[in-house]
Formats: C-alpha cells, structure tokens, sequence
C-alpha cells in the first residue's frame, strides 16, 4: 500500500461520479451514485484495515505544493479514519434511501450528494489550516442545494438560515486561522498541534472557533437551524446533517480547540459546560412536545450532541473516548432514526406523528429496526449509545458532579421522548385505515438498515473495535492537556489495593485456588 | 534617442492608438456596416498590445529604466500587469457585444455601431496613461480619455432613454468628480511645488500642512469617485443600469481596474510618506463600501443594479488590501482585481446570454426564475459566479477574500479585518438569493439561450477561471502581483 495515495482516490471516486451524474438520466445517475459510493467504501475499508494502530499518528500522509498560501496536504489519525468511516458508511446508505423517493433532477441531486462526500473526506483528511478551511467551509454549497431543491414546504427560509449561521460561524474562525498562521509560520495542522500561543491571544482564538463549530454543533443557543433544515432536508439530507455535518463541529473541538489552545479552553469550560447543560434539559422538554417526528429527531440531535461536548470538555481520556463514540454511535442512530422516519414518509407523506399508530402490528419488521434504534438513541446497555453516553458521564463526572447530574438527567428525559415517539408510532391501536394499509419495509430499505442495526450491535458490545485506533490519539491529546486540565471536583483519591478479592472467601484448607497462592507465602 | 527609448516604452499604446485612429477612419467611410470587422481588429489589436507587454511580466520591471518623456510615464511591473487586465476585459468587453446590439433590447437601432469598439480601444489608452502615470499632468490626461470615452459609451444607445440617462449621469457627476480630483492637485501643487508624483512626495514629508491636507483628501475622493467607493458611489447602480449591458460589462471590469490600480500608485508613490493621512479614509471607504454595497443589494429587484451594488462590495474589499499600506497588501488587491475581473466579466455574460421568448434580455429577478430547468450549463455558470463573489470555497472568489484578508491580518490591523469580514456575510445573502431563484423557485417561461460561439467561449474560460481548477493558477498569479507590488513600493 505504500505510495498509494488512497485518501486522494477516496475522493477522486465520488468527484468523478458527481461528474458523470451531471451529465446522466435519472436511472443512470442512481446506479452511478451507489457504484461512487460503494468504490469509496471499498477503499475505506481498505483504509481501514491498512491503519497501523500504534504505528505513526499520522498515517497515509500526502503532501503537494499545488497552490499559493497553502498546501494541498492530507493524512489521517485514528480519530479522523473513524469519522471518514462514518462518512462512508453513510454514503450508500444515503444514495439507496433517495432511491425512489427523490424524482425530481436527480442527476443533479445525486452530484450534490457526491460532492458533499469528497468534502466531508477532505474535512477529516486536511492536514493545513486553510485547506481543511476548504473543505469545510464548501459543504455548504451542495448542502444549501439540497436542503433548497428538494426540501419540503418551508425549504426556502430553511435554507437561508442554515448558510448565513454557518458562514457566519465560520468566518470568524478563517480570521483567528490568519492570525494563527502568521504567529506560528505555518499552517501545517500537526505542527500548530504542538505550538503553545501566548495564554492571552488563546482567548480570542478559542472564540473565534466556538464561534464556527459551536453553530455546527450546534450548541444551545444557536441551534435554531437545525429543526428547520433537518425538517425541509429530504430523508438522505437528515441521515448526512444529522450522521456527518454535526461531526464537523466535534471533531473541530477535538482537532483544533483543545489541543491548540488548551489554556483557553480549560478557561472557558465552563461556558461549554452551562451551554450544554441547558442544551440537554432545554432540547429533550422541547423534543417531549413535538407533533413532528423529523423535528423530534432533530432536537434529540441537539441533546446527544451536548453530551459529546461536555465528554470533550472534560479533560480526561474517559470524556474523550466517550464523546468520540457518541459522535460515531449517534452518527449511526439518528442517521438510522431518520431513515426510519423516511420509510414511512415514503408511503404515507406526512412526518406528523398522529397520523401513524400500530404500526408494529401491518409493519413488524419495521417495528422491530425502529425499536433497535430508539433504544439506542436512548443509551440501552447492549447498543452503541451505552458505550458513549456511559464513557462521556463517567468523563465529565470526575470533573464536575453537578453537570454530569444534570447531563445523565438527559437519558431519562431521552428514554421519555423516545418511548413516548415510539409507542404512539408502533403500538396502540391503528386508527389510521391509511397507514394501517402500508406495507412493510421492502428490500432496498432491508438493505439501507440492516447494516446500520449490525454497526450499532457491533459498537455496542465490542467497542473496542472503534476504540483501538482512537486510542494513542486520544492519549497523545490527554497528555497535551494535562497541564492546563482544571482541577476536578471528583477529588479521586486511589487507595491501597485491596490484598484479596472482594470476593474472595475465608481461608479454608483444602481450597484449591486459596491455598495455591497461600502456598506460595 | 532619449524618445526613442521612451516610446519603445509606451509601445502597447501606441499600437493602440495606432489601431484606434485607422479603426475610425474605417468607421467614418465604412458605416455600421463595417463594424463587426473594426470589432475584430480592435481585438487584435488589444492582443498585439497585450503581447507587447508579456516579457516585462515575466521578468519583472522597475528602477528608472522605466521612467519614459521624462518622468511622465513610468511603465513599471505594477503598471504592465494593470494594462494585461485591462486588454483582457476590453477583449471581453469587445466580443460580447455585437450580439446584444443585434437584438432586441438594443431598441430601434439594430446593429453594433462602428464607434463601439473605437471607444473601447481610446478608452483603454486612457486607462493605459491611467496606470502608468508618474505625473499629475498625465493622470489627469489618461483619466479624462478614458472617461469621455466612457461617458459616450454609455449613452450610445441613442434612441433609448435609459441609456442616455445613464450617460447625461454619468458625464454630470464624473465630470464633478474630475473638477474634486482638479482641485485637489491643485492644492498639492500648491502647497509643493510641482506636479510629478517624486515631487509631490518630496513636499510632503514631515509635518503636513490643512492645505496639503485637504489636496490629499479632495485627490482621494476624486478617485474614490472613479471607483465608486462608497461614499461617493451613488451613480454606480442608475449608470449600470442604463447602460447597454456590454458597457455596463466593460465598466465594471476595465474602468475600475485602472482607477484602482492609480489609486494605489497614488497613495503609495506620492503619499508613501504620510501613510498616517489618508490609511483611515481608505480604511472607512473600504468598511463602508462592504457594507454599504451588501445593504443596497438586498432589496434590488433589476439584476444589473444587483451587479453594481456587487461591485460596490467588492471594492470595499479590494480597498482592505490597500488599507494595509503595504507590498502585501498591494499584491493581494492585485489578485483580487484579477479574480474579480473574470468574476464580474463571466457573470455578465451570462446575464448577457438569457434572452426571454420575445428575444429580449433578462433583467430581472423574475426573469430568470427556475433558470437551472430551462438552462441549465447557464444556470450552473451563474451559481459558481455568485458563490465565487459571495467568497465561498472552493471557487477561486473564497482566494481573492483568502489573500486580502490574510494580509489585512498580518499587518496587524484584526479587529479591521474582523468586521469586514463579518460584515462579508450580509453580501453573501443576496449572493445566494440569485442562486435561490434560479434553483429552488419554479421556472417562469421559456428561456431562450441561443448564443454565438463568442458568449459560449467567454463564459466557459471564465467559469473555468472561477472553478476550483482555478486555484492551480495561484502560484504564477501570486508571483506576477508580488513582482507588480514590488515595483511599487521601490520607492517608498
């Protein structure tokens, strides 16, 4: 694989199918689309498995001075190969659930869908400031496309409001990134890794990211674009907001915030802390009282995101591993929730959740995949929201008692929402004759969930699969961290190992294990 | 052999001038009817001029060899990459127009008129003196050719209204703007002692006097007249309006070109010395250009008045870079004017190629509704214009803002940076409001695009241009406008 450059072709693939989808029919473009996709998934697998956990942090490196100001450079460390495999894990399932229900130009829809792929690659592969600013910053042009030509009724102001918040977000951000470059001399993303800005400008810089990725998030108060988008985006364009974009702002935090500008952030946790805290509370009593499944959805999206936030925030590994396995796992749960909410807008046209009830009894197999991932969303011991949500608390909690009690009060209020969304779309009576009619999932939708449920079981009860490859980034940022982490109120005092098991019994003659290590005295 | 030397100096001009000349005679005993083929050798002639100028690009020109009629003209790196841009927006300017005066939006009068492109090549000379100048006496001059060429162009629909208000517009209030300038030199002579730029410049260092004062501050107004900086850019949109959309075309590229690149030449040859006098007035000319031009835009129905207020904005940005008083910031304006010329150029001629079922052309938001449908490569072209001029990555618009920026932040000025670049996101919202009616709103009617070969040329060169392929252009661009920048600033 050496000299391979793979993280260019896991873009050029889907470049090279936006191109052809332009110029294609309807059917063709479809084809074209999963074949793009499913080339880049081979190749992130391949990626994948090409990783060397514990070799160098930053693997697959390619570097060419292609441009003035800034250079064409990509490589990837375990966190960014976790958030590229979600992005290509998504893809295909993305390009299967816009199958039949987007008709209208769907050349043109399937391109946008592919570019936004090779950005959102680029955006974890970047290793200058500025490109990533790129790739970043251009996932707004095909995301306003779709969400404004085949959105829903209020697609329009839907789409103003998500392209003038994040812009402006970000470029507040491109201005600390000059800044940046000009007192560091460079714009080489590891190396700015490593370089210690003065305590005073860290303020400022800090700011001026959480400006950009705070409203990626997004973080309360200044998630507002986000029901709005999610609920006029088509299906797919949920599962890649809700799977993706919102990474972006995570792994900013993780990528740039934290280990550039450590005092800084250290300095105003707190600030994420309070915003999250309301975020958790505020989003899950809204998501309570929705009529609107998308909407629901969306504001649980805000609530599991503030999870991750106070998990980065915490300054330690758990908090770290934790947020970075919400990221992936609700990546996969609410991508999979709002392809749930897909299927049965497909045949009934309405999101509003009276409209349904009982489906468990025409749909079973339906029921049976919603259920998976509403437990999931909501954190059951067995599915991947565990894994994170329980890492992201036991993080935060050695840091800060209260926040992480009024963050884990977030898990009951989600287990409300949820439960309550659930039994009123599956159980109960079906008194609607129109959606009692509909039929169960069909093969395609067999297709598009199938995996998601096995990737949700598998990071549930093997998380260290996804965890492996994280690990030694994450450490090399703990450590990076330790001076400037704030001190705890957890007061972890490790007393003296304890001689015996816990459980260990009385000493008994005869006992065969006892008396072997008794023995030994 | 002195003159020799100098007119082997001035030698582009001359071709022009030669060119001009012969073309109107052509013009004078061939009619209209000669006028597409005046059109083609006035193109030649600008890439004969052009071509002229291509070995001082590349190796780079400055120090008093190039100084020609002794002292008048200074043919440096800054002035040749001025000029290069110049032909390359009058060649625009000049292929896109036979097309839209045989149709009818030209009204009663079908058919490009001879003096078109006669006009277009004088008033490249003038701009030519423009951005070379090295006197007062010879800005004025190139200033005052350019801009009587301009002011016929303008009005030379005859028979339409609106053109001949846009030109009667335009003539009253540049001519207003010239007698500020006039005036404005005449203090600083003055109060110094000459005309020449290294004259002036010697008689302002130290301690300046109101008088001086007050001749830089009429100078830079004049000059911020001829820009449509915001305050003095209040005919911008009713000239852009009225006038024929090819001229309208020529005016937004070429004209602001050469006033921005002596406005630079201006403030840093012959106020170098008193950076402290004149950075904050092109400081609030560029914050309150950016704004001001963002805030105008919003509410515009006509298309052609949308680009003016486009331009407004782009200007404040192109004035950041000049606020930065410094090489840097000379060269990222310098970019920027490159980007932002084949912006301008590209859109309109998409503008130019969108003909409704009657054959007249589309000037209205309600015009190009569902535009992506009916014309679809346009549409698309359209959509990389405005995001490139709204500054979005990846189009190479996002490199022009990129370079300007970075030097505005390297100089140290960052809270001036920070608000223009927030305010950049109000320009954004109309950006993406063009790309709202053409995408998301319904189609209107039939959209006829059937245009020459010449249009097609044009619009894909600089849509490639604007594309993310454009930025593999960035490293000789960045090279050429560090050279210009350089010979600029040996002075200082």
């Amino acid at each position: 694989m050496e000299g391979l450059p793979i993280l260019s072709l896991m873009m050029l693939a889907p470049l090279a199918g936006a191109a052809a989808c332009l110029f294609a029919g309807a059917t063709a473009a479809r084809w074209i689309a999963l074949g793009a996709t499913l080339v880049t998934f081979v190749l992130g697998v391949v990626l994948w498995s090409n990783y060397q956990i514990g070799g160098p942090q930053w693997q697959f490196t390619e570097r060419a001075e292609l441009f003035a100001g800034f250079s064409y450079a990509l490589g990837i460390d375990g966190i960014a190969l976790m958030l590229i495999m979600l992005s290509v894990f998504l893809m295909p399932v993305c390009i299967l659930a816009s199958w039949e229900s987007v008709q209208k130009r769907v050349g043109e829809y399937m391109a946008a869908f592919l570019f936004m792929e090779v950005l959102m690659i680029g955006t974890f592969a970047a290793q200058d400031l500025f490109l990533f600013y790129v790739f970043f910053e251009a996932g707004l042009i095909p995301m306003y496309l779709i969400i404004g030509v085949w959105g829903g009724d209020n697609r329009i102001y839907a789409s103003y409001k998500f392209f003038l918040y994040t812009l402006f977000g970000s470029v507040l951000m491109l201005i600390a990134m000059f800044w940046m470059v000009a007192e560091a001399g460079t714009s080489d993303i590891p190396t700015l890794m490593q370089y210690s800005f003065p305590t005073s400008a860290q303020t400022w810089l800090w700011l001026a990211f959480f400006a950009s990725f705070a409203v990626k998030v997004p973080m309360w108060p200044l998630h507002t674009w986000l029901p709005d988008a999610h609920v006029q985006a088509p299906t797919a364009g949920s599962v890649i907001l809700a799977g993706v974009l919102l990474k972006l702002g995570g792994y900013g935090f993780i990528r740039f915030s934290l280990p550039m500008f450590p005092e800084a952030s250290a300095q105003f946790a707190w600030l994420v802390f309070a915003l999250s805290m309301i975020a958790v509370v505020y989003t899950s009593l809204v998501a309570l009282v929705q009529t609107d499944m998308k909407k629901l959805i969306a504001y649980s999206s805000v609530a599991h995101m503030a999870i991750v936030t106070v998990g980065l925030f915490a300054f330690n590994v758990q908090g770290l591993e934790g947020a970075m396995i919400v990221m992936l796992s609700h990546g996969l749960v609410s991508g999979a929730l709002f392809l749930c909410v897909g299927v049965i807008y497909d045949r009934l046209h309405t999101r509003e959740i009276a409209r349904y009830g009982g489906l468990a009894i025409n749909m079973p197999y339906y029921a049976l995949f919603f259920l998976l991932f509403t437990m999931a969303s909501i954190g059951l011991p067995g599915t991947s929201g565990f894994v994170g949500e329980f890492l992201s608390l036991a993080g935060i909690y050695q840091t800060s008692s209260l926040v992480a009690l009024i963050c884990t009060t977030g898990i009951i209020l989600g287990a409300a929402y949820m439960l309550y969304l659930y039994r009123r779309v599956a159980f109960g009576g079906q008194v609607n004759a129109d959606a009692a009619a509909m039929r169960d999932i069909s093969a395609r939708e067999w297709v598009m969930m199938a995996p998601i449920a096995a990737a949700v079981m598998w990071m549930g009860v093997y998380p260290e699969s996804f965890l492996a490859p994280m690990r030694a980034d994450i450490a090399v940022l703990d450590a990076r961290l330790a001076a400037a982490a704030p001190a705890g109120d957890a007061k972890l005092a490790p007393g003296a190992p304890r001689a015996a098991a816990a459980n260990a019994m009385p000493h008994h003659e005869g006992s065969e294990t006892s008396s072997a290590k008794e023995g030994a005295h | 052999m002195e003159f020799a030397a100098s007119f082997a100096l001035v030698m582009p001009e001359l071709v022009l001038i030669a060119a001009g000349l012969t073309l109107l005679l052509v013009a004078a005993w061939g009619g209209d009817k000669a006028a597409r083929l005046i059109a083609i050798a006035a193109v030649a002639a600008f890439f004969a001029a052009g071509f002229l100028l291509v070995p001082g690009l590349h190796f780079g020109v400055d120090g008093p060899a190039t100084l020609a009629f002794g002292g008048l003209i200074k043919v440096d790196s800054f002035a040749l990459f001025a000029k290069a841009l110049i032909y390359l927006a009058a060649i625009g300017a000049l292929m896109i127009a036979p097309a839209f005066f045989d149709g009818p939006s030209a009204g009663t009068e079908r058919g490009m008129r001879a003096e078109y492109p006669v006009l277009i090549l004088f008033a490249a000379v003038g701009m030519s003196i423009m951005v070379s100048a090295n006197d007062f006496m010879s800005l004025y001059l190139g200033l005052e050719l350019n801009s009587l060429s301009a002011y016929v162009l303008a009005a030379i629909l005859r028979r339409d209204p609106r053109s001949g208000e846009a030109g009667l517009k335009y003539f009253v209030l540049g001519a207003l703007a010239s007698g500020i300038l006039l005036y404005g030199m005449s203090l600083l002579y003055g109060f110094t002692g000459g005309t020449s730029f290294t004259a002036v410049r010697a008689g302002l260092t130290g301690e300046m006097g109101y008088g001086a004062l007050f001749g830089v501050i009429f100078v830079l107004s004049g000059l911020a007249f001829k820009i449509s900086a915001v305050p003095f850019h209040m005919w911008t949109p009713d000239v852009y309006e009225g006038a024929p959309t090819p001229v309208t075309a020529f005016f937004a590229t070429a004209p602001k070109v050469a006033a921005v690149a002596l406005t630079a030449r201006v403030v840093f040859e012959v106020f170098g010395g008193q950076v402290a006098a004149w950075q904050q007035i092109v400081m609030f000319m560029a914050l309150a250009s950016i704004i001001f031009g963002a805030l105008g835009a919003i509410g515009q129905e006509n298309l052609k008045r949308l680009l003016a207020y486009s331009s407004i904005n782009n200007i404040g940005f192109i004035l950041l870079g000049l606020a930065v008083a410094n090489a840097d910031g000379a060269s990222a304006m310098l970019v920027y004017l490159f980007i932002y010329v084949a912006m301008s150029l590209g859109s309109f001629v998409a503008l130019l190629m969108l003909r409704g079922e009657d054959g007249a052309l589309f000037e209205t938001f309600a015009d190009i509704r569902g535009l992506s449908v009916t014309q679809p490569a346009i549409a698309w072209a359209l959509l990389l214009f405005m995001f490139s001029l709204a500054g979005i990555p990846p189009l190479l618009g996002f490199y022009s803002k990129f370079v300007v920026f970075q030097a505005t932040i390297e100089a140290g000025l960052v809270a001036f940076g920070a608000i223009a670049i927030a305010a950049s996101v109000i320009g954004a919202f109309y950006y993406i409001k063009f790309v709202k009616v053409m995408f998301f709103d319904e189609p209107a009617g039939v959209a006829t695009g059937k245009s020459g070969a010449a249009h097609w040329v044009l619009l894909g060169l600089t849509a490639l241009i604007v594309s993310p392929l454009g930025y593999l252009l960035t490293p000789s661009l960045t090279d050429l406008a560090d050279k210009a920048a350089a010979s600029l600033f040996l002075t200082v």
